[in-house]
């Protein structure tokens, strides 16, 4: 086995490690802090399934994004669809046979490229050109629309510009997940595309990329609007007891 | 106090989102808490040794224990969305009121001490050690938001800047830098039960004085019962309500419904608060207290109903905390939802043709409202979501002939804070106060222009008092504004019923 394959092979374990463990972790940290108060932003659903909706749409539509600013909900869903349909195009290497839905989705998942970077760019230049954005940008939040549109350019390139080995890609990949390593081509954009991914993959749970996580767990969001006819009492709360009546 | 001259631009009848102008309101900050009302409340009573470590040890006790805080520490991703969404920066253009930079004082601080990126690259993610300078920040700037949610509606994460204000002055208080205003308050709540430090004597020759008047006025005896025992309804009421204009009319209005009712009723002098002001500093232990105050006058008093006042704040914490502070309220009568607020009362009445209305006794006036924040975005009324909007309405509409609504974009869940909300009614910050209130000013200069509108009715005490003060500063009249069960008991045919 090649120096190179076991590099990458120990650095894409490690970068999922990192990923999962402190996603994991920021997950149970999430779950086991108690809500003491009933908060949701009014007008709320009434029950947990409604509350359970309105999380739904934030995730899938942005509807709050949407309410509030046009331009951002614009190349925010553009750039989120996008790298949707790029990961589910990705999956091919990670199955076999690859599973239908993905091959449908094929065709679809070759132009994501390019809305990824459109919507990328789009959500970039908010961040330079408009003063109020910028006031609130720091090196990291540029850092990663850099480090996002360098994955997505580098993965259009090896698609349409300097073509690697498939064949002996998906057989590393698969090779990965049966710890049964295989060769890794070394082409050197694809050692590019793969390197920034694992960097993305370890800062996930350090970053802001933690609103994929958070959106579930914000209480104006999932709570539901019934405190007069049920009584919300976190552990904390409880801990107090109720009051001592005379 | 000095008072410091401030430039007001003319209105236009429509919010601009102004230019950053870095600075501009660094200079306006509330009265420090002296040791004396500090104390009162288990504070230290002045900036504390060590106070760098002290707050960072509250901060981590308080991300154990309110998982928004937490979350929302870790969740935003600096889209802008909010950026021009706050009453404080469209009055402003202090970059530092933009919802997301005033979170970011404290998250700034957060991910120094509490994340892994935050210790070993601080500069690339904005992390700061807490430094004097910082708390001088979080001091103004925490004080410069009246937590009334706006942001939050926008923001694609739910993000509250309210649970990040309000923990941010917990934090403070808790290092022995708290605001006086809230802090007085709430000592004189503890001692007497109300804000105003209202003793039961004082408040008995009110509401006797409140009896003459509307004897005189309307030739009926329309009672103002205090401390009544066995009577069905505890009424729990701001505290305002009680001598300031117009909530006083307000009171009256809820009194001559009450009247028609034929139900009996009563004020308590040990709860004769509806505002939570603890809510404004985080604090919920204080909250709690409070509460209980309600809770132990509802026992004492043995009513069998809890109706709240006309008060923003106040209605979030009766109907979305009161339950889990002070519940469970099974010794009250179940058929009837705990607390339930005067306009729900009336709004019934109304329903069933129980009491006569005659909206031509408010024919001199044309009239707006006003959606209070903690009423729209933090509460509901009725049995629908957005009843809180609805049936204010129904109420207005049945008692005047006369209704405009102002620019949608202004109204409903997306009102402006009249912009004395949160703790910030004082005279100390009058000029944030005057800025604040542009939004919701301009909305109202619109409808005054285009639609004749004479009046603003609002259900908050602290939006009655704050347009009192800031509406002649932008040209209109002091009392404009106007309760909304003034204009009830303006209209009410004391006797007669359909």
């Amino acid at each position: 086995m090649s120096a190179l394959t076991t590099l990458f092979a120990l650095l894409l374990y490690f970068a999922a490690a990192v990923m999962i463990a402190g996603l994991a972790y920021k997950i149970f940290q999430y779950a086991r802090t108690p809500a003491p108060l009933k908060i949701p932003t009014t007008p709320a659903p009434l029950s947990a399934a409604g509350a359970g909706l309105r999380v739904a749409r934030e995730v899938l539509l942005f509807e709050s994004l949407f309410k509030s600013n046009k331009w951002i909900w614009l190349f925010g869903a553009i750039f989120h669809a996008a790298l949707a349909l790029a990961l589910i195009r990705h999956l091919r290497y990670f199955t076999e046979p690859v599973w239908t839905w993905v091959v449908v989705l094929q065709p679809f998942g070759k132009y994501a490229g390019y809305a990824l970077v459109i919507g990328l760019i789009g959500l970039w230049a908010r961040r330079l050109f408009q003063a109020r954005v910028r006031y609130i940008s720091h090196a990291s939040d540029h850092l990663i629309l850099l480090l996002l549109v360098a994955i997505a350019a580098s993965g259009l390139a090896i698609r349409y510009v300097v073509r690697t080995d498939i064949v002996a890609l998906k057989a590393f990949v698969l090779g990965l997940l049966y710890f049964d390593w295989q060769p890794l081509p070394g082409d050197p954009l694809l050692l590019i595309h793969l390197a920034l991914v694992a960097a993305l993959m370890i800062v996930f749970p350090f970053s802001k990329l933690l609103h994929a996580p958070g959106v579930f767990f914000s209480p104006t969001r999932n709570q539901a609007d019934n405190p007069r006819e049920r009584r919300h009492l976190s552990p904390r709360a409880a801990l107090l007891g109720n009051h001592k009546d005379a | 106090m000095a008072k410091k001259e401030f430039h007001i631009p003319e209105l236009t009848g429509h919010t601009e989102v102004p230019d950053i102008v870095d600075g501009a309101m660094a200079h306006c900050r509330p009265f420090v808490a002296g040791a004396e009302h500090q104390e009162a409340l288990g504070f230290p009573g002045e900036l504390v040794e060590g106070w760098e470590q002290k707050a960072i040890a509250k901060l981590g006790e308080l991300l154990e224990r309110n998982r928004a805080l937490r979350v929302y520490l870790d969740t935003c991703v600096k889209c802008g969305a909010c950026a021009d969404k706050c009453h404080y920066f469209l009055g402003t253009g202090d970059p530092k009121n933009m919802p997301v930079a005033r979170q970011d004082l404290l998250r700034e601080v957060y991910r120094r001490y509490f994340t892994l990126s935050g210790r070993l690259a601080p500069r690339m993610v904005g992390a700061k050690d807490l430094t004097k300078e910082v708390l001088d920040d979080w001091y103004t700037y925490f004080h410069q938001c009246s937590q009334c949610r706006r942001c939050s509606v926008f923001c694609p994460y739910g993000i509250d800047t309210a649970e990040i204000s309000m923990a941010a002055r917990e934090i403070m208080d808790h290092i022995g830098l708290g605001q006086k205003y809230s802090n007085e308050i709430i000592a004189k709540v503890h001692k007497i039960g109300n804000n105003l430090g209202l003793p039961p004597r004082a408040l008995e020759n009110t509401l006797e004085g409140l009896e003459e008047d509307v004897k005189e006025e309307t030739g009926v005896d329309v009672r103002f019962p205090l401390d009544v025992e066995g009577a069905e309804i505890m009424l729990v009421s701001p505290s305002a309500d009680f001598f300031a204009e117009p909530h006083v009319d307000g009171l009256i209005g809820y009194a001559k419904v009450f009247h028609q009712a034929g139900v009996s009723w009563t004020i308590s002098s040990h709860a004769s608060e509806a505002a939570n002001f603890a809510m404004f500093i985080g604090s919920y232990e204080h909250m709690r207290r409070i509460a209980g105050r309600i809770r132990e006058a509802a026992r004492q008093l043995g009513v069998r109903r809890i109706v709240f006042g006309e008060c923003g704040h106040a209605w979030r914490a009766g109907y979305s905390f009161l339950n889990t502070l002070a519940g469970p309220w099974d010794f009250l009568d179940s058929r009837y939802p705990v607390p339930q607020h005067i306009c729900e009362f009336t709004y019934d009445l109304i329903g069933r043709g129980a009491l006569g209305l005659d909206a031509s006794a408010n024919d001199d006036m044309t009239v707006t409202y006003h959606d209070s924040c903690n009423v729209a975005r933090a509460s509901r009324m009725g049995e629908a979501p957005g009843g809180q909007f609805h049936i204010p309405r129904e109420l207005i509409k049945a008692s005047v002939n006369r209704f405009v609504d102002m620019d949608p974009e202004t109204t409903h869940g997306k009102t402006f804070c009249c912009g004395g909300g949160g703790g910030l009614l004082t005279d100390d910050l009058l000029e944030l106060r005057v800025k604040g209130a542009r939004p919701r000013m301009q909305a109202l200069k619109e409808v005054v222009e285009e639609e004749g509108v004479t009046h603003i009715a609002a259900i908050c005490a602290i939006c009655k008092s704050q347009f009192s003060t800031v509406l002649p500063h932008y040209g209109f009249e002091m009392d404009m504004t106007v309760s909304l069960h003034q204009l009830v008991g303006n209209a009410i045919r004391l006797g007669a019923k359909e």
